[in-house]
């Protein structure tokens, strides 16, 4: 945090009378290019989000003098003061629902939901206010907001600690539901999200927040755009979020089996970026979609169902998916014999009718 | 913990100024409002009361989809927007039509959503007025959040949010009045406690001695008012605007009113009250006694009556107007505004609809 310059921070005293200013009155981040890891870099984000624009809002359940349970929000309300980070009462609605406010009176909140679970009292405020406002206004109201929710297991987590609820949020429209899935998109992902007009649900995987990887901060990303994020011919690994990585291991391992693996990292799980992701799997004729989440009513089911409406004719076998169980997720001890893991995506690849 | 300053206890019985008889009742606390304000008051009163006729005869001709009602409940609608100043902002439910119109909304714009052809109709920023809202409760926080924005941009915004005697025992009431009082927000929680939920009786929302008792344990005060007299409302919720504008923060208004028709027009009444208990309440009206009290002080002729009618004739006349013509509406309006931008993923059903009404249209 210290490589920030300090900038003026008009919302810093909370005793101080001035109001917050339009953007374009703050400073510009320092740009840096430098190794670190994905919690890092939503800090990161996070910092100059704050720094650039007036109007950005952190708040949630200790996200003030603690950081967040997760420590995205370290060091904010030291850097940026008391009226642009806080702590709120232990209310997700009540969170969620001034958001709602506050962005209806001019300024973009950035809240925090402590965990996946957590979040769903805020559920009413977000299916039916959050998503639905801009709609119901004509867009004169919008809702630039971004609900940050750690997600997704693999932290052996106990119960209602390690939920993928990326569904629900999905099947809402109104909503755009992003995740990361390395330190740089967690940055640039972040950062579009906080500067969209609509709000964005921010699904955090959990058990990437360690994980490193160089971020560049003046890359910017679009928030419509999946990636290609690994070249291949013989068959389209899709996924998003903690999944990429298995993805990308089980691409190593074809690989070394002589079959060339593609993968895509969805990003933005809706609106969907369907371009993307058809034109990939048309150039391989064979796709497995992959997430952690129960697969029943899934975004990966959303996923096959698309691949299948748009590159039917292309397709030597049927799409397959790897995903979670459809029980609720499991218990610490269990949780390897849960999660989509390589072993199952490579069984998934074995059997899309290789003969011939 | 220090203990409970007792001073934010509702007193009582609720504070009247003018009683059922239209006799003006002195109040230590409050003083009754200006002549001109009555008079104000009364003619708002008079609209209101005709604007609530009107659009239950539009249900009943099929022109509006629904109407919840605030017949008996005017005093309440028009004093809540004639405590705000301009720049204020108000949050209102699905019952609050009269007031979203005494903000200076059109009357057929308020009523786009109970017509059925969009879910709001007015611009919320053009006249502080947030669109009406059917979740109960959660439109409390969104003016709560709203008063923090204000107080942050160092804005002198009061937030008045409406809600009825059954959303004060969902979640979000409590999570707002929490949050108003803790950060100290200009926020006036507005309970019209019109004595039912649909069919289900007050003495089942709450053990409470009165609703404006919670307040207290928010730490902010509570006050209760009789919610069919206009005077007594425009000083308690005034009072409560103004400590709020002043930065002390939120305060909680009971109004004790009474719901004279049916939650909706497809509501049946008959099935969970007397038709006793509905006739004592028409002794109470909110117009009677403030006209009563106009009369006796000569503070209203017949002149003054006559224009006051004529003026509401020609708001219903406007609005029958209005809602028997069919509006062109046009149903790809339906992907406008999801998102600020159409994204790829919707332009194939946006293209299909556009198809099939080409195709309908060619073959009418
Ligand atoms: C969260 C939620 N639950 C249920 C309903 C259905 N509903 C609409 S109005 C109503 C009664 C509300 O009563 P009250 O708050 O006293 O207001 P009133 O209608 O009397 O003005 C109910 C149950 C709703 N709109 N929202």
């Amino acid at each position: 945090m210290d490589r920030h310059p300090r900038t003026e921070t008009r919302g810093g005293d909370a005793a101080a009378g001035s109001g917050i200013d339009a953007p374009g009155t703050a400073s510009t981040a320092e740009h840096v290019v430098e190794t670190m890891t994905m919690a890092a870099a939503l800090n990161r984000a996070l910092a100059d989000a704050l720094a650039e624009d007036e109007r950005v809002l952190v708040f949630g359940e200790d996200v003030g003098a603690l950081g967040g349970v997760f420590r995205i929000t370290d060091g904010l309300t030291a850097r940026f003061g008391e009226r642009r980070c806080f702590d709120t009462p232990l209310a997700e609605s009540g969170i969620v629902g001034t958001a709602v406010g506050m962005a209806m009176n001019g300024l973009i909140p950035v809240v925090e939901m402590q965990f996946d679970a957590f979040a769903l009292p805020a559920f009413e405020q977000v299916v039916s206010h959050v998503a639905k406002l801009g709609n119901r206004t004509r867009g004169d109201v919008r809702m630039p907001m971004v609900i940050r929710i750690p997600f997704g297991g693999g932290i052996g987590g106990v119960e209602h600690h390690c939920d993928s609820s990326e569904a629900y949020y999905a099947h809402t429209p109104g909503l755009t539901v992003v995740s990361p899935s390395n330190p740089q998109d967690a940055y640039s992902l972040l950062r579009a999200a906080i500067a969209s007009p609509d709000p964005v649900i921010f699904m955090e995987p959990k058990k990437l927040y360690w994980s490193k990887g160089v971020v560049d901060t003046s890359i910017t990303a679009d928030l419509r755009r999946a990636s290609v994020v690994r070249e291949g011919s013989d068959v389209t690994l899709i996924s998003y979020g903690p999944s990429v990585a298995v993805a990308l291991e089980a691409a190593e391992a074809l690989a070394a089996e002589g079959r060339s693996a593609q993968v895509v990292d969805v990003r933005t799980l809706t609106p969907f970026d369907d371009e993307t992701v058809s034109n990939a799997v048309r150039g391989t004729g064979r796709a497995v979609v992959i997430a952690e989440a129960p697969g029943f009513a899934s975004v990966a089911s959303e996923i096959q169902a698309r691949v299948f409406e748009q590159c039917f004719e292309v397709l030597e076998a049927p799409v397959r998916r790897v995903t979670g169980f459809d029980t609720p997720f499991a218990s610490p001890k269990f949780e390897h014999w849960y999660l989509p893991d390589v072993d199952r995506v490579l069984d998934a690849v074995d059997s899309l009718h290789w003969e011939g | 913990m220090s203990t409970p300053d007792t001073s934010l206890l509702p007193r009582d019985t609720p504070v009247q100024l003018i009683d059922e008889h239209g006799t003006a009742t002195p109040d230590p606390d409050y003083a009754l409002p200006s002549a001109e304000r009555l008079q104000q008051a009364y003619a708002s009163l008079v609209n209101g009361r005709r604007i609530n006729d009107q659009c239950n005869a539009l249900v009943r001709q099929g022109r509006l989809a629904v109407y919840p009602s605030s017949n008996g409940q005017e005093a309440c609608q028009v004093a809540a927007a004639l405590a705000l100043a301009e720049g204020d902002w108000l949050f209102p439910t699905y019952r609050d039509s009269v007031s979203v119109i005494a903000r200076g909304v059109a009357p057929e714009d308020a009523m786009v959503l109970l017509r059925g052809d969009w879910h709001s109709g007015y611009n919320p920023h053009a006249f502080g007025v947030a669109p009406q809202s059917t979740p109960l409760a959660t439109q409390l926080l969104h003016a709560v959040g709203f008063a923090h924005a204000a107080m942050l941009r160092g804005e002198p915004t009061v937030v008045l949010a409406m809600c009825g005697d059954g959303a004060t025992s969902e979640g979000d009431f409590h999570e707002a009045m929490n949050f108003a009082a803790v950060f100290k927000l200009p926020v006036v929680f507005f309970v019209q406690n019109n004595e039912f939920a649909i069919s289900v009786p007050l003495s089942r929302q709450t053990a409470a001695p009165s609703l404006a008792h919670k307040a207290i344990g928010y730490g902010m005060p509570g006050r209760r008012v009789d919610g069919n007299d206009v005077a007594a409302l425009l000083a308690v919720l005034q009072e409560a605007v103004d400590r709020g504008r002043r930065g002390d923060g939120p305060t909680l208004v009971e109004a004790h009113t009474y719901r004279m028709l049916a939650h909706t027009n497809a509501d049946d009444d008959t099935r969970y009250r007397e038709r006793d208990e509905v006739q004592a309440w028409v002794a109470r009206d909110p117009l009677s006694r403030v006209r009563t009290y106009l009369r006796a002080e000569e503070l209203l002729d017949d002149a003054a009556e006559a224009a006051m009618t004529e003026e509401a004739e020609g708001i219903a006349a406007e609005l029958r107007a209005a809602m028997n013509a069919d509006p062109e509406l046009d149903p790809q309006e339906l992907f406008a505004h999801v998102f600020a931008e159409r994204p790829a993923s919707l332009e194939a059903q946006w293209e299909l609809l556009h198809d099939e009404i080409e195709r309908t249209e060619a073959g009418a």
